[in-house]
């Protein structure tokens, strides 16, 4: 079946199985690797996108359900000359990563968490990361990146 | 997985064709729970008619002293709804408390019904509020809907539309959470409605289930204190490698005070 959507900005229309989940529409059709898939049973968080400005694991929609949508990903944060976006940025800065391999579902989650909440607490960062797992237990900086990210973006 | 056709429905009358053309259909609501179990090849429909292009199932209002809650409303959208928070506050608690982040703005109230999880939150809210789950064609009771692990009072054409919820003098959610699903080990919802105080226990038993002996008590006293010596029997309980049916019977009893004090707060 063909799916339309826009994705960083862009339209594409692709042939894909109907069982195709949007991470494996995004990794494997469109080669946006930075899409991460991790657990593929909807727990670690990893595969982590926007759709239509809202996070959503991208491992447990199948892409024919976002036909039409928005999708945002890792890919689309930066702007054009390659400056960072504030959550990246905190992220560099604060050291909110050890492998690395959750960051990009970490940094897609706690900006829709900054949408919903641009002020959170530590213990509403944490709970907003219920659904994020960190195997290297990096918490600690990962909380960090998210609040020095709250006070830059309020500027 | 393995594979199926799909088809994105144009309103309730094309669901209803897709569920009785003879092959084995099943509604896509969020997905959240469905696509789940397909990756693990414990179904394998025919064909998945997905919901998501009828705006008729979405959406949350309050009509004659009720709330309606369309059966495609994300979690995310009843956990921060004001009118929601306002009418029934335990109801967007309960609605924030399920999944994460993530997993609430896709999965749905009438999905969570449908399946029947017996830990999953919902059912704890809608027969402890004595909602009513109206359908393509009939009303039903909650007392009437819930009948056994994953099994519900739906025929197997029949489409949720939304849910009508009384509305609560006072009610109050708790739960245990499952530190790794989030799922209810057990959760216990507490109301009190114009037709009396209801205690719904979920993650405890195969079902979601009341506790009469607790209703009657919080009757005469609506107090965490009143229903203190109320102890559940253990051979009714769940027991798997989380917890033991005497740990759930247990925890029965210390949320349900919590949901009291909760709703009294």
């Amino acid at each position: 079946m063909q799916v339309s959507l826009i994705v960083n900005g862009r339209s594409i229309t692709q042939d894909v199985e109907e069982r195709t989940l949007l991470s494996d529409l995004l990794r494997d059709g469109l080669g946006l690797t930075g899409t991460h898939r991790g657990c593929d049973t909807a727990q670690c968080g990893a595969c982590t996108v926007h759709v239509d400005g809202r996070a959503v694991k991208s491992c447990n929609l199948l892409a024919l359900q976002v036909q039409g949508c928005e999708v945002l990903t890792i890919e689309g944060l930066a702007e054009a000359d390659g400056t960072l976006h504030p959550m990246q940025e905190a992220f560099k800065e604060c050291h909110g990563l050890q492998c690395g391999f959750c960051t990009p579902g970490m940094v897609m989650s706690t900006i829709d968490l900054l949408r919903r909440t641009p002020h959170p607490s530590e213990t509403e960062i944490r709970e907003s990361l219920e659904g994020n797992i960190c195997r290297c237990t990096g918490y600690v900086n990962i909380v960090r990146a998210v609040q020095h990210a709250s006070a830059r973006m309020e500027t | 997985m393995y594979s199926f056709s799909y088809h994105r429905a144009a309103d309730v009358e094309d669901v209803r064709a897709h569920l009785n053309n003879g092959s084995d259909s099943k509604l896509l609501g969020g997905g959240q729970t469905l696509l789940a179990s397909l990756k693990l090849r414990l179904a394998q429909p025919d064909c998945l008619v997905d919901l998501a292009g009828l705006p008729e199932l979405r959406g949350i209002q309050q009509a004659d002293g009720k709330l309606l809650v369309g059966a495609m409303t994300a979690h995310a959208a009843v956990a921060s709804s004001t009118e929601v928070k306002g009418a029934i506050p335990a109801l967007a608690y309960l609605a924030g408390q399920i999944g994460d982040p993530m997993v609430r703005n896709c999965g749905t109230l009438g999905g969570s019904l449908a399946n029947n999880d017996p830990a999953a939150d919902y059912p704890a809210a809608v027969l402890g509020l004595g909602a009513v789950i109206v359908t393509d064609r009939r009303r039903i009771a909650a007392d009437e809907f819930f009948l056994g692990m994953f099994e519900t009072a739906l025929e197997a054409d029949e489409l949720i539309v939304r849910v009508e919820f009384p509305m609560a003098e006072c009610a109050g959610y708790i739960k245990f959470k499952h530190p790794a699903s989030r799922f209810a080990l057990v959760g216990v919802f507490v109301a009190k409605t114009a037709a009396g105080v209801r205690v719904a226990v979920t993650g405890a038993g195969s079902v979601v289930f009341r506790v009469p002996a607790m209703e009657e008590a919080l009757t005469r006293r609506f107090d965490p204190e009143a229903i203190a010596h109320i102890r559940l029997d253990e051979a009714e309980m769940n027991s798997d490698l989380h917890a033991t049916a005497a740990y759930r019977a247990h925890l029965v009893n210390v949320l349900a005070r919590r949901a009291v004090r909760a709703a009294l707060n």
